[in-house]
């Protein structure tokens, strides 16, 4: 079999798999959030963290909900990591640095996963299984919530309310996490994935000489990573590990984590909104550009032609030979058109438009389909701002699922669509301006520039895959790419949730034939052309002088 | 009672209304907009407007241009400091050019409402009021002195010195100052033709008047602010569509302002001119020069349907209108009620009955009457007879007082009116009203119509001979009409003070979605309070006092100027025309003006894919040789690509200045039809033309020696 028809039919297994999940999955989510029975063990959470999961929320009390549950998150994440010298169970490593600390503890709140430290050379069972594996599930939830909020925002009317935090954060990891993730766990301890706590092994190479491996609760934390689109890995070489992603099924399972959630929000939104085919409409739109990306990414890595790569058959560098290229493509895009950043292959061996491509989906905004939560919330933001611009186009003030887009709606979009070019262009601008910072970059010319612009991209939409290369544990970017992950976090979070309010507060417009259809196929193409051409149009400069320019020299 | 009901009873109340029901001149093709004339004439008048608008202070309101301003005196600074760089003149003269081009499309939309101001401003010399004392003698103050309450007396050759409800006297008016329409309507005190407005002119007899408006802001103040635009405020849609101009605009600043940096590691430096070219390029211009000028237009277009909006936001709801109200009498129906059969009654033929009812209807003037002839003449072959043909006949006009109308001739007497009338006249000569008489008229009357009752007086005695069917008719292509409402997603609504029965039989005949029958007013505003609770914008027309409360209430009042001054006051347009028709117009205005925008932004926004491809290679092909790859139009130098890429920009401007003024073409068709369309045109065409203007400009720059 041909690598190409094997990378293909990886591709139409995993639409597969994704479309029997979407139903039953989606549903599910969907009973979750409105249901208003609690079970058992999220009564004793409510009761010791003092919680009422019953009051209705308006904006603002649920955005103190994220914000201090999240802030709380940060603190402790960050004690641990400072205290881990002198805490048991952590195999003898010795304290994080300050800034090296803040970064992680940040990293993991926001769902990023940014990793600056090798975690199998730093971090310790402790750290890594009650800190950064407790991030994983409870950050994934958090953007969940959100999202949940802005769709009860479109549903809800005349009342503002958009349900109760504490309850939706509770219920996202109890009802959907929790039991995904355990199911998951075991599947990849059946492909070959580890789960031990034991310590440190002086195993013999290969080439001779020897090396230290140790064991871990890899699998859960595996199965978390991928299902809550977080991406930190146990180890260092993340999925191209062979102790987190064994086998190519295990690979191919993996995808299926990252992107089955994302994906099946869309059923929950419509179901939500009492219109499934407003959701599928966003699926639609999710869909085509997720395949759009996965098919360019292919092509570019089987056709770059050269001698190596005419040998090998694609472009093999930096890529897993049990995987093939195939695979890897559809890993690499999946992984950045969502705010996983876990990689089974390296995105700066990638041909110099594979790179762009990573680049591009992450600029998206990665709603296609996104991060749990934080990729329909993104997504119905950019279907405001095309409906804004359509919707005049059909001769009526623009609405939105029977809502009115207008000043104070179009605002927070507007603002929402400013932040993560605003933190990724003057960051990237004031790296590449100060004398410092350049000195972490590997290499020169516009693959260097590249570098710089991909970490600030990744860290500024919560991705935190990195193109490998540039060291990113010093001051500057430890702190700089902190505040991008902080801020590409929570300011979006705060235009959703008063735009969810916003929403929430208003009466809705009945539909007639003079309103804009938003759930046909002509919309889904005009969301998807406005996505592309304003994403586009924004970060053309810096691409061109990146990947375009390394990808078009020969 | 409401106005219609009146309206619909003209046989008792034969009193002339001019305006009612006659389409006048301003009227567009129907059933379309965009009929806007544009003189390439006026570009040229505006330019000293356009330059006055530079300043500042202006400019700081458009967000978007206020940026190329800026971006106009950098690069003119810093082609002063190195003055031998003749690409850096050539990029500030047309960013120069692009502003006032912006500038210029607004005057030019102002410039059209300044000439009706004008003609406004005539109307409104300074009069001199004669003002009542309190004892009943008069004195004479100049207009402006006038307040609210006082009573002034306006004779025969009078201008109307200000605003007010006629409370003694009837006269004769010439309102051709405001409506453009020279012949005169009657005003009377009472009822709903009371008021006057300051500046017009009483023809005939003596009338009171009582102030009601403050000298400056009388109605005439009102109109000329409002065609100058001086009044102009941003509506709720403009202002949202601003802040997302605004922020796509910092978002291309940052992308701009940040590209020093990437660019000086590159191994290339951007000067200042390049990098404000740039900048104009991406930032949305088309749009945001042309933002204001399709308002001031939108405003316009309606102006010259003889239509006033009180505010542009009452023009932006019109495009979101969902409900219509529309008054049965006027506007769905021809004012009056034709004649549409003859019945006879047993021993008489039908031919019998046609024959006499023209007789007897030859001196009755008023439309029914004639329709009666036309009927007679159609269907039965009468010739229509003139007054003067049969000799020695004495003719009975008809008046309110008699009901009837007829004619004594060669020893036979016709009449023809009102069943009451008709009988005692019958009865009186001794006659006998046969039975089937008044089952036929009830019969009639039962099915919506009204009966009129011929009879004769001749050798055989008096008797009825049978009756006339009058109906209402529709108007003409109304059910068309109401079938591109439907497709548009508006529902219609009848009014009409006419029985269930009689609503029934005439909205299924006019293919109206939904009836309001023995309409009170207050069921009119429960219907427009029921419909705004579903979400849904309401329109409607009204003319009378008890029609201001469901005015004020309907999202766009539409306020007919033969109404009331209370009626004017509540509506937020008012129909210099009085066709009440026009409620349709105004919708498709109203889209008109969104869909423009929304065009021109798509437009916008699609151009800067092309600006791209001849700006970044332009830009950095000299330091990474395969981005000359995107030079996918093959332009012939660096230099020429960017100010290719200026000179177009600055250049579409002008080339859609018509488009915004006019408006984009608009059909009634649902929203998906109408969107592909748009998209296509606009968004594609938008993404495809600058592809093809920058290469053709280029083209021509590049014939220019020494380049």
């Amino acid at each position: 079999m041909s690598p190409v028809l094997a990378g293909v039919l990886q591709l139409l297994a995993l639409i597969a798999a994704l479309a029997l999940a979407y139903i039953p999955l989606g549903t599910y989510m969907a009973k979750v959030y409105s249901s208003d029975r609690h079970w058992r063990v999220e009564k004793w959470i409510y009761k010791g963290i003092g919680a009422d999961p019953d009051t209705q929320m308006r904006w603002p009390a649920y955005l103190r909900g994220v914000l201090a549950f999240s802030a709380v998150g940060v603190l402790f994440l960050y004690a641990l990591q400072r205290l881990q010298g002198v805490l048991p169970g952590s195999l003898g490593f010795s304290s994080i640095d300050p800034d090296q600390a803040f970064n992680t503890a940040v990293s993991f709140v926001t769902n990023t996963n940014w990793q600056s430290y090798y975690g199998e050379q730093a971090m310790g069972h402790v750290v890594q299984t009650a800190g950064l594996a407790v991030q994983n599930f409870v950050s994934a939830a958090v953007g969940i919530a959100v999202a949940v909020a802005l769709v009860r925002g479109f549903a809800r009317s005349r009342s503002g309310e958009l349900g109760n935090f504490w309850a939706d954060l509770v219920r996202g990891v109890v009802r959907i996490l929790l039991p995904l993730a355990a199911v998951a766990a075991v599947v990849l301890v059946a492909c070959g994935a580890i789960q031990n706590f034991s310590g440190i092994h002086e195993v013999g190479q290969f080439m001779g000489g020897s090396q230290q491996w140790n064991g871990g609760a890899v699998a859960s934390q595996e199965a978390i990573k991928e299902l809550g689109t977080n991406g930190g890995g146990y180890f260092n070489a993340n999925s191209a590990h062979p102790f987190e992603n064994p086998t190519p099924f295990s690979n191919l399972f993996e995808i299926f984590l990252i992107l089955v959630i994302p994906f099946a929000l869309t059923r929950t939104f419509g179901l939500m909104v009492g219109s499934v085919k407003q959701g599928y409409a966003i699926l639609a739109t999710m869909g085509t550009i997720w395949v759009g990306f996965v098919a360019l990414m292919m092509w570019t890595e089987f056709a770059h032609h050269g001698p190596a790569f005419d040998l090998a058959g694609g472009a093999y560098e930096g890529k897993e030979v049990r995987f093939g290229v195939g695979a890897s493509s559809i890993f690499a895009t999946s992984t950045t058109l969502t705010s996983t950043g876990a990689v089974d292959s390296f995105h700066s061996s990638f041909t110099g438009l594979g790179g762009g491509i990573t680049m591009l989906g992450m600029m998206l905004g990665e709603i296609a389909p996104g991060g749990t939560g934080s990729g329909l919330y993104g997504m119905l933001i950019m279907a405001i701002i095309a409906v804004f611009i359509a919707g005049l186009m059909v001769g009526r003030t623009p609405e939105y699922l029977g809502k009115k887009i207008s000043t104070r709606e179009i605002k927070l979009a507007a603002c929402y669509i400013l932040i993560t070019p605003a933190l990724v262009l003057i960051f990237t601008a004031f790296a590449m301006a100060l004398p410092t910072p350049a000195n972490s970059m590997t290499n020169s010319g516009a693959h260097g520039f590249s570098e710089i612009l991909y970490a600030y991209t990744s860290a500024s939409n919560n991705n935190g895959s990195a193109f490998a290369g540039l060291n990113a544990d010093t001051q500057w970017f430890n702190t700089t790419l902190g505040l991008c992950m902080l801020l590409g976090r929570f300011l979006p979070m705060v235009f959703v949730l008063a735009l969810a309010g916003s929403l929430a507060e208003q009466q809705p417009v009945p539909a007639t034939a003079g309103t804009l259809r938003t759930e046909k196929p002509l919309f889904t193409g005009l969301l998807v052309g406005a996505i592309l051409i304003i994403t586009g149009l924004t970060y053309f400069p810096a691409l061109a002088l990146g990947p375009l320019a390394e990808g078009l020299a020969s | 009672m409401t106005t219609d009901v009146k309206k619909q009873d003209s046989m008792s109340t034969p009193t002339l209304a001019p305006h009612q029901d006659a389409p006048t001149g301003h009227k567009a093709p129907e059933g379309r907009v965009g009929a806007g004339l544009f003189d390439p004439k006026q570009l040229v008048k505006s330019l000293p407007d356009a330059f006055r608008k530079l300043d500042p202070r202006v400019m700081v309101k458009s967000p978007v241009m206020f940026v190329v301003l800026v971006g106009s005196v950098l690069t003119t600074v810093f082609s002063f400091k190195d003055p031998g760089d003749w690409f850096g003149w050539t990029i500030s003269v047309w960013l120069w050019l692009t502003v006032i081009f912006a500038n210029l499309a607004e005057a030019v939309a102002e410039g059209r409402g300044k000439a009706q101001a004008d003609t406004l401003r005539k109307a409104k010399t300074d009069t001199v009021a004669r003002r009542l004392r309190g004892n009943g003698s008069e004195e004479q103050v100049p207009g402006t002195d006038l307040k609210i309450g006082d009573l002034v007396v306006c004779e025969a050759g009078d201008v109307i010195p200000g605003d007010g409800d006629v409370v003694e006297g009837v006269a004769s008016v010439d309102e051709s100052a405001i409506t453009g329409e020279s012949a005169p309507v009657i005003r009377e005190s009472g009822g709903d033709r009371s008021a006057v407005t300051g500046g017009t002119k009483v023809l005939s007899d003596r009338i009171v008047v009582k102030i009601t408006t403050k000298p400056g802001e009388t109605f005439i103040d009102r109109m000329i602010n409002l065609v100058e635009g001086a009044a102009r405020q941003k509506t709720p849609n403009e202002i949202a569509l601003n802040i997302l101009l605004a922020s796509l605009t910092i978002v291309f600043l940052l992308a701009v302002a940040t590209l020093p940096p990437f660019a000086d590691y590159a191994g290339t430096h951007l000067t200042m001119v390049v990098l404000v070219a740039l900048l104009v390029c991406l930032i949305p211009t088309t749009i945001g020069a042309l933002l204001s000028a399709i308002g001031i237009a939108g405003m316009d277009r309606l102006v010259q349907r003889n239509v006033l909006a009180m505010s542009g936001r009452a023009v932006e709801a019109a495009g979101d209108v969902s409900t219509l109200l529309l008054d049965k009498t006027g506007t769905i129906t021809l004012g009056n009620r034709q004649a549409a059969e003859f019945v006879p009654v047993s021993g008489t033929t039908e031919a019998e009955v046609a024959d006499a009812a023209q007789l007897s209807s030859l001196a009755d003037e008023t439309p029914e009457g004639r329709s009666v002839v036309v009927l007679a003449k159609e269907k039965y072959g009468l010739r229509e007879r003139h007054q003067g043909e049969l000799v020695a006949a004495e003719w009975i006009t008809f008046t309110a007082q008699t009901r009837m109308s007829g004619v004594d001739v060669d020893g036979r007497k016709v009449r023809k009116g009102a069943a009451g009338s008709v009988i005692a006249w019958v009865e009186e000569r001794g006659g006998q009203v046969a039975d089937d008489a008044d089952t036929i008229a009830n019969r009639i009357s039962e099915a919506g119509g009204t009966p009129l009752l011929v009879a004769v007086e001749d050798a055989d005695g008096a008797r009825v001979l049978g009756v006339i069917h009058l109906k209402d008719v529709v108007k003409e292509g109304m059910r068309e009409r109401f079938e591109e409402l439907r497709r548009m997603g508006i529902k219609t609504v009848m009014i009409t003070g006419d029985n269930p029965l009689t609503a029934k039989a005439i909205a299924e005949e006019a293919g109206v979605d939904d009836f309001l029958a023995e309409a009170t007013p207050e069921d009119k505003m429960a219907l427009i309070k029921r419909e705004q609770a579903g979400g849904k914008l309401v329109a409607m027309t009204g003319d009378g006092t008890n029609d201001a409360p469901a005015l004020a209430q309907a999202d766009v009042g539409v306020a007919m100027n033969t109404g009331t001054s209370a009626a004017k006051e509540a509506g937020n347009m008012v129909d210099l025309d009085s066709n009440p028709t026009k409620l349709i117009e105004i919708v498709e205005i109203g889209k008109q003006l969104l869909i423009t925008r929304g065009a021109l932004t798509t437009f916008s926004i699609a151009n800067d894919v092309a600006k791209y491809f001849a700006i970044i290679p332009a830009l950095f092909a000299a330091v990474y040789p395969g981005l000359d790859k995107l030079n996918i139009m093959g332009l012939s130098s660096p230099d020429s690509a960017i100010l290719s890429a200026v000179v177009f920009n600055a250049l579409i401007i002008v080339a859609l200045v018509p488009l915004s003024l006019k408006g984009v073409q608009y059909r009634p068709v649902s929203a998906d039809r109408l969107l592909r369309r748009n998209l296509t045109v606009y968004g594609l065409g938008g993404l495809v033309a600058p592809f093809i203007g920058i290469k053709l400009i280029d083209l021509l720059i590049s014939l220019i020696p020494g380049l």
